[in-house]
């Protein structure tokens, strides 16, 4: 089980955007008409994206009404789910894979970076910047260790290169995405064993 | 080892464009409507031929499953084809590396595998943390669409298909077929009971297959250059070309395609850089994602990396995740975490594996420090076995398999845990 069922906290009154609205509609178009329910994940997501971040009583109620289902039945996907958070979080969400492959390769150091940066898991910084999670694998296990900081990866870490990484997000950086060693994304570092025509 | 002629994901690595006009330098969506005029049949069989065994884990014959959809429906029945994009299988990261940088490659095979499956449309369900992939994936049908080669007339074929990109919120057990169904039609993703299987009753109740992301993309190139070729790779029964993904302690992890078949010594050594501190320094390996149980160096040393061998050796090609762990491992720990991992990831459906995957993580974690008796080895041990088989989904025997791998082959190291924990405490008591 994903989580202990609480019940949701209270937020602010919540409609979709009007650029949102559009975006439901395309989300819409995907199921057959009768068969609506299908976008209770991606209405969730796109709340959570407009909700600064977390899903709230109100968003569950306004997607329950959209799609004509009692709120309790969007309220079991939410909580079903690890990506929906149902309580306020940090500014950026920090997501430390600690699975095997990760943990091979030095999770505990990319833990203990974020720890001396003062990010505890589970826990919002009091700046209210971090929000620190330890998740299950990512599936990016080649560039281990990894972490998801919103929507990107950011791989092939120890603990200096996470601690410049979280460094940056506070000076109000976007630290760029991706390897943080010299290779091209899952290739070996040093460059391909294969397909060396294809290098630019 | 393979040649470069010879493999399909020519961009695995993202040096060129992933778009539509360089897929199609790379030979994507070539000829697309001449193959589906030779009908489909003809592609059904031609993927039987190919020998291609499903890449998500199971390796069920691909061409074998498509033929089980109806060849007739009630008019105005849908049929659909669900794509299997949920990769979260610890180890497995081939998939992502497809969605990225040869996107093409897998809605060219939706369409074709649709298509001989006389589905109406594909859903491709994407696992959430893959925000970026999916979001190239979007960009890649709306490609798509706009030239023709999907929806209406797809690719000039005169045969109507749509193809939908939909992503999953974080949840393992949505990469188990039936529950990735219950997760598409919006409810929390917990398997359905077998039968009736998918193909009479899936997804909204019409017959769906269900295909991994690899699987589906390979098949242009199979079609395209014929089963003949395909097959040519690797041994009879375990053919083709496959992504491995080569983590854990080795010089340089990679994802690599390579033949079927090949010497797993072979690939750490070719294209990983070798196991961290030389071949002697290995202790295990986890040869197919995190669920099938654990070989040690002297299995390593000379077995192949296909479907049969790893089965002789009592374990598993699943994904082909090849996680690798050098003498310096905790290997007692790297189980556990696993047994932690799937506690995290049952669905909570079915008792055994809601209830055993908890109890069996916490004597892991007291097997970790030693803190337990020698008879608790074969109690574990027995109740993996209560768990393994008796539950709806392969969750239950996921989270058994590792365990029992370890035990297999490393009871001595637990067993030295336990005595040495008795002593120090036994000391400590006495003083």
């Amino acid at each position: 089980m994903h989580r202990h069922l609480k019940v949701v906290e209270d937020g602010e009154p919540f409609a979709f955007s009007e650029d949102n609205a559009a975006e439901v509609k395309r989300i819409l178009a995907k199921y057959p008409p009768a068969r609506k329910r299908s976008a209770v994940l991606p209405l969730l997501h796109l709340a959570q994206r407009q909700n600064g971040g977390w899903v709230s009583r109100q968003v569950i109620e306004h997607i329950a009404g959209m799609l004509d289902l009692p709120p309790i039945k969007v309220l079991e996907v939410a909580t079903f789910y690890t990506m929906f958070n149902l309580k306020p979080i940090g500014r950026y969400h920090v997501q430390v894979c600690g699975t095997t492959p990760c943990w091979l390769r030095g999770s505990d150091e990319v833990f203990r970076a974020c720890r001396d940066m003062g990010l505890e898991k589970g826990r919002t910084t009091d700046d209210g910047l971090f929000h620190l999670s330890e998740v299950e694998c990512l599936g990016a296990c080649v560039n281990a260790p990894v972490v998801q900081i919103d929507d990107d990866y950011y791989e092939d870490l120890d603990y200096e290169r996470m601690k410049a990484i979280l460094e940056a997000f506070r000076r109000g950086e976007t630290p760029k995405p991706g390897p943080q060693v010299d290779r091209q994304f899952a290739a070996p570092e040093g460059g391909p064993t294969t397909l060396k025509e294809h290098v630019k | 080892m393979l040649q470069d002629k010879d493999r399909i994901f020519t961009n695995l690595y993202g040096y060129e464009d992933w778009g539509v006009d360089a897929a199609m330098k790379r030979g994507d969506w070539d000829g697309t409507r001449e193959i589906m005029a030779k009908g489909q049949d003809w592609i059904i069989e031609e993927v039987k031929e190919s020998g291609l065994r499903g890449r998500g884990g199971a390796g069920f014959p691909t061409g074998l499953k498509w033929s089980f959809m109806p060849k007739e429906r009630p008019a105005g029945q849908p049929a659909y084809l669900v794509v299997n994009a949920d990769e979260s299988e610890p180890g497995t990261c081939k998939d992502r590396e497809i969605l990225r940088h040869e996107p093409h490659k897998l809605i060219e095979g939706a369409l074709l595998a649709g298509f001989a499956m006389r589905a109406t449309a594909a859903y491709i369900y994407v696992r959430g943390e893959f925000y970026r992939e999916a979001e190239r994936l979007e960009a890649t049908v709306a490609e798509a669409y706009e030239k023709g080669l999907i929806g209406r007339n797809a690719s000039g074929s005169g045969y109507d298909f749509d193809i939908h990109v939909h992503r999953g919120a974080g949840a393992y057990i949505c990469g188990e077929e039936t529950a990735m169904l219950q997760s598409l039609e919006g409810k929390k993703g917990q398997p359905r009971l077998k039968p009736p299987f998918p193909a009479m009753v899936g997804l909204y109740g019409a017959p769906t297959t269900v295909n991994n992301v690899e699987s589906i993309s390979v098949v242009p190139t199979i079609l395209r250059r014929g089963a003949g070729w395909f097959s040519s790779f690797g041994r009879p029964n375990n053919t083709g070309t496959k992504l491995f993904c080569i983590s854990g302690h080795v010089n340089k992890p990679c994802t690599v395609e390579e033949s079927m078949s090949i010497q797993l010594r072979d690939l750490i050594e070719r294209h990983a850089g070798g196991v961290r501190g030389g071949w002697d320094n290995l202790l295990a390996v986890i040869p197919g994602g995190s669920s099938v149980p654990l070989i040690p160096k002297s299995v390593c040393d000379e077995v192949l990396m296909d479907y049969d061998a790893l089965r002789e050796a009592q374990s598993g090609l699943g994904t082909a995740a090849v996680i690798v762990m050098d003498k310096s491992t905790d290997i007692v720990r790297a189980i556990a975490r696993l047994s932690y991992f799937y506690k995290h990831e049952s669905c909570g459906q079915c008792t055994p594996c809601r209830e055993g995957t908890g109890w069996m993580w916490r004597v892991m974690e007291r097997l970790v420090e030693g803190r337990a008796r020698r008879e608790e080895i074969d109690l574990l041990l027995e109740v993996t076995k209560q768990v393994e088989g008796h539950t709806i989904c392969a969750l239950g025997d996921a989270a058994a398999w590792p365990i029992q791998g370890l035990i297999r082959h490393f009871r001595d190291e637990i067993e030295r845990r336990i005595d040495d924990y008795q002593r120090r405490t036994g000391a400590i008591a006495a003083e």
